[in-house]
């Protein structure tokens, strides 16, 4: 029992935890709150898997932006107090559904996807800065492409956010 | 088609013409009859029956000039078919040519008889324009009559033995609408219809016969007949010999189908005296003559055959005592005697029956022709004692006589029965010629020397007793006792004593139309018996060119017994009838010395009364049955109307409507239908607007396509 | 020294979690957040494959990290453009309750 191990035991624990809080809290902040520790606690993970900067980015853009997105629009309309509890019964079929699911994709991935085998945690060297601008020059010029489109993609999401809420002023 | 003209000399060539000059004379008559004058329409008719008379003299001639040998002469090509190659050929030989002579001579005669006769019948029936139909038929029985004895094989002898029975059946029903008393009834048609449905019956032997015979000698042709018969099994000939004895017994009225000659007096006395006296009976006679071959290879056929003729001989004498018809009494005559010529020929006397049948043609057709002349007379009376009354009636002065008259003026017309000889009496003083022609014609047929039946009888019962034929002899020598007899009857009954009726006192004697055949009639009967006089044998020497046979013995003791036999007869017969005549309304004496048993004759056996239940009325049931119950109730109404048409009914409505196609292919139609509507509205749930159960089944399916790739 | 296979399990229960979340829950922004939570399981798995592969590959690889930075930026965007609507849904029907939003129904 290494300490990766129970570090990551306590922290999959949290996850889940966390996860299961969000399902079921009856208050829509509550459940926006969990969500924000769920990623927090991945982020551990993605640092845990020798990706800073992805661990940053999730709590920067995750954790930081949608999340405090979704408080804004919750309070926005008042939904803490709308009634969604979590109805234990109807929740069978589905969630025996999804048990299969997990087990399915569980055993797929498993068996099917390479490699698999221990992972070493990484070095040092991995989370350094190193590391971070050969990605960041990786990004530029290799997967510039996408990293165009993506900037592309947010500019459109902007504009039909607001042109979603625009439109009903317009109609008088 | 037409064969080559035959290379031999003679008058053979003339051989068609038997048949065409008649079928000549009976189409002109019956194109132009109606315009033409009577005497005309049957000097027509008569001309053609000379013509063939001629014809058949000169082809005679031919015979004796080659010597005696047949000849044939080829007409056209008839049936070639597989083996059966036959054509329409005339067999001109001595028998033959004997028959083509007295029936085209006899018929000639009989056609000058009839302008007479028809004359007066037409009037007393009140249908003028009948005449002419009379003598198409007249001819056409002498050109089918032709055609029968001339033929060369069964078949064609066949076809005229068909149409003879056609002729018989149009001559008798030629008053077809009346009874012989000329009231409106079925009585005529049914004769003749009778006629025609007896001699089918014996047709149908004859058929039979010619099956038997086509399948076993391959042949109809005569001479192809006769050399395979050789060589068949008896079983086979005596099959064939017994079969035609059927149909010679329908044609020539043996027992038992007999029953239709009588019946044939329906027709007018010519038809009597031609066809059922002289030409159409003898067929049969001329058929066993011609198939002599074949009835001398089974001699048990043969006494078949005259034991038939001998019963039927003394059956039917035994019946004509009873009768009081004067035409029904030469009818049984007629049967009697043809009983003679068939036990003749059933005995191997060929030429005997032969020499019986032309002597009988001579004084039977006599005694018919003088009988109708008799009949006239009377009928001529009856009006003319009518006629009296009725003018009578107009003179009288006094008021009583008047009324008198006038209930006896609407007598005319009343039923009067004038071929009954309880209606004559005395005639010899009122038609002196008829009553010495119809002396000639008893004394020929009770078979009185030197008259023709005496010869020709004699012939027949000296071959009897010597061929060693005993029980033949026998019953033939009591039958020409009774013939005797019952011929005494009819004369003393008719021409002597007094008059029983008025009509018997007014008769008068007939013209010369009527009464010149009768005498040259009277002629033959007398001299007829040098044909065949014993010594000579002419006409056995003629027809031995043709078939084998045998000149007869002439044994003293039979003609003796026979003789003497008739005179006995005969002297009886006077004194029942000829001592004390009879008066009008008296019973006949010897019903009152009989009593029972004369009326069992005068009812014939009760033969007619015994077919009627035996076969008439069951078959007359048996075809009502069929046709009612059978086929009108069970074919029509149940078969037909139930089982087919309401079968298909049921089938079209029940069970192709309703069921096949409202509740099968409907149904299927329809439950498309509703199964889609079904799936529909079941189907209509899973869209319920709820963006999560989408989502359910977006998850079912992706588990599933996992789980697919997974256990792939 | 952690087994890949762990890092799987989990990112499968999280994911299955979210899918519970979207199927389960009626409001809509919970649902959304359920959605978030699917692609952070989804991201998760693949980071820990990147990360399988750099040490089987003995190098830095960088595209595995590359992807999950896009499926982020997505994400992000998507966010965005759902809030809007959900805003706007509220805004008509003055519920967030998506059992309520059936007029799709047929």
């Amino acid at each position: 029992m290494t300490l990766e191990l129970i570090s990551f035991i306590v922290l999959a624990f949290v996850a889940i935890a966390t996860a299961v809080g969000m399902l079921v809290s009856r208050n829509a902040i509550y459940s926006a709150l969990f969500l924000v520790l769920n990623f927090i606690t991945v982020a551990v993970f993605y640092l845990f898997l020798g990706a800073p900067f992805i661990a940053m980015a999730q709590v920067t853009v995750y954790a930081g932006a949608i999340m405090v997105l979704f408080l804004f629009v919750i309070m926005l309309l008042g939904a803490e107090s709308i009634a969604g509890e979590f109805n234990l019964r109807k929740a069978i079929f589905p969630g025996s559904l999804a048990l299969i699911l997990a087990a399915e994709s569980a055993y797929l991935l498993i068996t099917r996807a390479r490699p698999a085998g221990a992972i070493v945690p990484p070095d040092a060297a991995a989370n350094t800065v190193t590391n971070l601008r050969d990605l960041g020059s990786a990004l530029f010029s290799q997967y510039l492409l996408p990293f165009e489109v993506t900037s592309i993609l947010l500019l459109v999401a902007m504009v039909g956010a607001i042109v979603l809420i625009q439109r009903e002023k317009r109609v008088p | 088609m037409f064969l080559a003209e035959p290379t031999v000399s003679g008058f053979f060539f003339l051989a068609p013409w038997l048949v065409f000059a008649p079928v000549l004379g009976l189409l002109i008559n019956l194109i132009f009859g109606r315009r033409f004058s009577e005497t005309l329409v049957g000097t027509i008719a008569s001309l053609a029956s000379g013509a063939a008379f001629v014809v058949s003299v000169l082809l005679t001639w031919s015979v004796a000039a080659a010597g005696g040998h047949a000849v044939s002469v080829p007409l056209a090509e008839w049936i070639h078919i597989g083996d059966l190659q036959l054509d329409w050929t005339f067999r001109v030989d001595s028998l033959s040519t004997t028959m083509m002579l007295v029936v085209s001579g006899v018929g000639t005669l009989i056609h000058i008889y009839a302008i007479g006769y028809m004359h007066e019948d037409v009037r007393f029936k009140h249908q003028e324009d009948r005449f002419s139909r009379f003598f198409v038929y007249l001819n056409l029985f002498i050109a089918m009559m032709m055609i029968l004895v001339s033929g060369d094989s069964y078949l064609m002898l066949f076809v005229g033995w068909e149409g003879v029975g056609l002729c018989s059946f149009l001559l008798i029903g030629f008053w077809f609408e009346l009874d012989t008393l000329g009231r409106s009834s079925w009585a005529n048609s049914n004769a003749a219809k009778k006629a025609f449905v007896v001699n089918r019956i014996g047709d149908f032997g004859f058929l039979i016969a010619a099956f038997i015979m086509f399948w076993n000698l391959h042949s109809f042709q005569f001479d192809q007949v006769f050399s395979a018969a050789e060589g068949a099994s008896p079983g086979v000939i005596m099959a064939i010999t017994l079969f035609m004895l059927v149909g010679v017994a329908g044609k020539s009225a043996q027992i038992p189908l007999y029953v239709w000659l009588p019946d044939a007096m329906a027709g007018p006395t010519p038809v009597s005296a031609l066809i059922h006296a002289a030409t159409m009976v003898t067929a049969g006679v001329y058929l066993i003559t011609r198939s002599a071959p074949l009835y001398t290879l089974v001699p048990q056929a043969q006494y078949i055959v005259a034991l038939t003729g001998a019963v039927t001989a003394l059956f039917a004498a035994t019946i004509a005592v009873g009768q009081y018809d004067i035409k029904k009494v030469l009818a049984y005559s007629t049967i009697s005697q043809l009983g003679f010529m068939v036990a003749a020929v059933g005995m191997g006397a060929f030429a005997a029956g032969m020499f019986h049948l032309i002597t009988h043609a001579f004084f039977k057709a006599l005694l018919f022709l003088s009988a109708g002349s008799v009949i006239l007379g009377v009928e001529r009376g009856h009006h003319h004692a009518e006629h009296a009354q009725h003018a009578k009636g107009k003179k009288a002065k006094r008021k009583e006589e008047r009324q008198h008259a006038e209930a006896h003026a609407g007598e005319h017309g009343e039923v009067f029965d004038a071929n009954d000889m309880r209606n004559m009496g005395g005639l010899r003083k009122t038609m002196p010629t008829t009553f010495w022609v119809y002396m000639i014609g008893t004394l020929a047929l009770a078979g009185i020397f030197p008259f023709a039946g005496f010869w020709s009888k004699d012939e027949i019962l000296a071959d009897a007793f010597s061929e060693g034929f005993t029980l033949i002899y026998w019953l033939l020598t009591i039958a020409a006792f009774f013939t005797a007899f019952y011929m005494g009857r009819q004369i003393w009954m008719v021409f002597f004593g007094e008059p029983r009726h008025a009509a018997a006192a007014n008769a008068e004697e007939s013209p010369r139309v009527i009464t010149v055949p009768l005498m040259i009639l009277a002629f033959l009967s007398v001299v007829g018996g040098a044909l065949n006089l014993p010594g000579l044998h002419t006409l056995t020497a003629w027809l031995e060119h043709t078939i084998a046979v045998h000149a007869g013995e002439f044994v003293w003791s039979v003609a003796i017994i026979s003789t003497v036999l008739a005179l006995v007869a005969l002297y009886l017969s006077w004194l029942l009838y000829g001592r004390n005549p009879l008066r009008a309304g008296e019973i006949d004496p010897l019903k009152r010395r009989l009593g029972a048993f004369f009326t069992v004759l005068e009812n014939k056996w009760y033969v007619d009364e015994l077919y009627q239940a035996i076969i008439v009325t069951p078959f007359v049931k048996t075809s009502q049955f069929l046709a009612d119950v059978i086929d009108w109730r069970f074919w029509h109404n149940w078969f037909h109307e139930t089982v087919i048409a309401g079968g298909y009914n049921w089938l079209s409505q029940i069970v192709l409507n309703r069921d096949v196609d409202q509740r099968g292919i409907d149904a299927v139609a329809n439950g498309l239908g509703s199964v889609t509507q079904w799936l529909s509205v079941t189907l209509r749930r899973i869209q319920n607007g709820f963006v999560r159960s989408y989502a359910l089944s977006v998850l079912l399916g992706v588990v599933l396509i996992i789980g697919y790739l997974i256990f792939k | 020294m952690i087994p890949i296979n762990y890092y799987i399990v989990l990112s499968a229960v999280l994911f299955t979690m979210g899918v519970v979340g979207v199927l389960v829950r009626r409001n809509a922004l919970i649902i959304f957040m359920s959605i978030e939570l699917m692609l952070n399981a989804a991201n998760l798995a693949i980071v820990a494959f990147a990360r399988a592969q750099e040490i089987t590959a003995n190098k830095p690889l960088f595209e595995g990290q590359i992807f999950v930075f896009f499926v982020i930026a997505v994400a992000a965007a998507e966010v965005a453009v759902g809030l809007a609507l959900i805003v706007e849904i509220f805004k008509s029907k003055r519920s967030i309750d998506v059992d309520q939003m059936s007029s799709l129904k047929g």
